[in-house]
C-alpha cells in the first residue's frame, strides 16, 4: 500500500491512509527522506491519523523519519495520534522521544510555520487554510 | 403455632422432595386451583402481615395492597408453570421501583416469607383432616416456593448491586473533572487515592478531553493526593508522555512535601516532567507557554525563542 506524498508549499505531507506493513514503512521512509532534499522542503508531516495500532517497528521508522530528515535539513512533525494509540505507545514504552508530534494537521502546518524560518508570510494574517504558502 | 412449628421442620427436607411423578403435577394443580380460589382472601391476610410486621413503612397501605396483589399472581404463576423468568423480570422491576424509596433487603426477603408461610398456613387448613395428603401437596410446594423465594431475593440484591456499580462508575467520573480554564489550557484537579483503574481512566478521560479541546497545555494538579508510590508516579509519567503524543504539555503542580520526598528516596524519574509548585504558578507557567505557543503564526520573529521548548 503506498503512502501518497503531497507537497504543500514548502512541506511535504505524507497522510498515512491504512494499516502499514513493515516494508511499506521502509518505503515510505526511503521515499520521504529521497523527496526532502529533490524538493527542498523544510518541514515534514506524518499523518497517522488513520492508525488504530502502532508497533515498535512503525514507531521506530517514524523517529528514523524524523531524524533522518533533520539530517536533511528539515523538521518533521507526527500529527493525528489517537487517544487510544496515545496511551498504548507509553504503556508499551514507544514514546518517540525527541520527536515533535501534534494534535492534528492544522496544528502540524502551525507548528512547522513556527518552527521554519517562513517569512513569506503576512504577520498579520493566520496562514490561510487552503492556499499555497509562498517560500 | 404448632402449623408454624410445623412448617419449620417440613421446610427444612426442601429441594430434594421425592418427585412425585403424575400425581405430584395433579397435586401442584389442585394447588394452585386452591390459592386462585382464595386469591382475595390469602392476599388480604398477606397485605395484612406485612403490616403488622411494619415492613415496608416506606410505602403506603395502598401501594402495598398493590403490589402484594401482583406479587401473589406472579408467585401463584410461577407454581403453576414452573418457571421463573417472568417472576425474575417482575422481582426486577419491583427492585427498580422500591430500592430508590429506601425498601431493605431484609424487607423484600420478609414479604415473601410472609407470602410462604400464609399459603403454607392456609394449606394446613384446608388439609388438615389429611395429614398424608397434606405431606404431598406440601412435598410440591416448598421446593417451588424456596426457589420463589430465592429468585426474588436474588433479584432484588442483584438489582442493587447494579445500583452500586452505577454510582461507584458515576462517583469516579465526578472524582475526575478535566476542566477548561481558557481556550486551549486543561486543568485535571486529582483529588483522593488513585488506583491503577483510576489512573487508567483518568489518563483516559484526559487523552479525550485534549482531542475534544484541542489543548495545548495541561495543569495536573495533584494537592488533593496524601500519598504517592512508584506505581502511581509512573502513571502520571505515562499520562504525561501520552499526552504529549497528542501535541499537548503537561505541568504537574501541587507535590506535597512529603511526596517530594517519597519520590527522590524511592527513585522515581520525574526529569521528564514540568512542575511547578502550586496550582496557581501553574496557570501562570501554562498561560506563557501559551503566549508562546500561540505567537509563532502570528509574530514569525519569535519562533526561534519557543523552538527548544515546544520540542521538549
Amino acid at each position: 500500500m503506498e503512502v501518497p506524498i503531497l507537497r504543500q508549499g514548502q512541506y511535504l505531507i505524507a497522510s498515512i491512509q491504512s494499516a502499514l506493513t513493515d516494508a511499506d514503512l521502509s518505503h515510505l521512509r526511503e521515499a520521504l527522506i529521497a523527496q526532502v532534499g529533490r524538493s527542498r522542503c523544510r518541514g515534514v508531516i506524518v499523518d497517522v491519523t488513520a492508525l488504530d495500532v502502532m508497533d515498535s517497528f512503525a514507531v521506530r521508522t517514524l523517529r528514523d523519519i524524523a531524524h533522518m530528515a533533520r539530517l536533511r535539513g528539515a523538521e518533521t512533525v507526527i500529527v493525528g495520534i489517537q487517544p487510544d494509540v496515545a496511551f498504548a505507545m507509553v504503556q508499551l514504552g514507544l514514546t518517540l522521544k525527541g520527536v515533535a508530534t501534534v494534535l492534528d494537521l492544522e496544528e502540524g502546518l502551525a507548528f512547522l510555520d513556527g518552527r521554519t524560518k517562513d517569512r513569506g508570510l503576512d504577520p498579520k494574517h493566520k496562514r490561510p487554510p487552503s492556499g499555497p504558502f509562498r517560500g | 403455632m404448632a402449623d408454624t412449628k410445623r412448617s419449620m421442620s417440613v421446610s427444612t427436607r426442601g429441594p430434594e422432595a421425592p418427585p412425585l411423578s403424575e400425581s405430584s403435577a395433579g397435586l401442584l394443580r389442585e394447588l394452585v386451583a386452591h390459592l386462585r380460589q382464595n386469591r382475595t382472601q390469602l392476599r388480604e391476610e398477606w397485605a395484612r402481615r406485612i403490616t403488622r410486621a411494619e415492613l415496608l413503612t416506606a410505602m403506603t397501605e395502598e401501594e402495598i395492597f398493590a403490589e402484594a396483589t401482583a406479587v401473589y399472581d406472579n408467585y401463584v404463576e410461577a407454581l403453576e408453570t414452573g418457571t421463573f423468568e417472568a417472576l425474575q423480570a417482575y422481582s426486577r422491576r419491583l427492585s427498580e421501583r422500591i430500592i430508590p424509596r429506601g425498601v431493605e433487603t431484609d424487607e423484600v426477603v420478609g414479604i415473601v416469607l410472609l407470602l410462604r408461610d400464609v399459603l403454607a398456613r392456609s394449606l394446613f387448613n384446608k388439609y388438615q383432616d389429611n395429614v398424608e395428603k397434606l405431606n404431598r401437596i406440601l412435598d410440591s410446594y416448598e421446593p417451588a416456593a424456596n426457589r420463589i423465594a430465592n429468585t426474588v431475593a436474588v433479584g432484588f440484591v442483584e438489582e442493587r448491586e447494579r445500583i452500586i456499580r452505577q454510582q461507584q462508575e458515576a462517583i469516579r467520573e465526578l472524582s475526575t473533572p478535566v476542566l477548561q480554564v481558557r481556550e486551549r489550557l486543561l486543568i485535571l484537579p486529582i483529588i483522593g487515592v488513585i488506583d491503577p483503574q483510576r489512573a487508567r481512566q483518568l489518563t483516559e478521560q484526559l487523552l479525550r478531553a485534549i482531542r475534544a479541546n484541542r489543548a495545548k497545555v495541561v495543569v495536573i494538579d495533584v494537592t488533593g493526593v496524601a500519598a504517592m508510590d512508584s506505581g502511581v508516579a509512573n502513571h502520571l509519567v505515562q499520562t504525561v508522555e501520552a499526552s504529549r503524543l497528542l501535541g499537548a504539555t503537561v505541568i504537574v503542580t501541587g507535590l506535597s512535601p512529603e511526596i517530594a520526598q517519597t519520590l527522590v528516596t524511592i527513585g522515581v524519574d520525574l526529569s521528564e516532567m514540568a512542575t511547578v509548585g502550586d496550582l496557581q504558578g501553574g496557570i501562570e507557567e501554562a498561560e506563557r507557554l501559551l503566549a508562546d505557543r500561540v505567537a509563532p503564526t502570528l509574530a514569525p520573529l519569535q519562533s526561534r525563542e519557543i523552538a527548544p521548548d515546544s520540542q521538549r
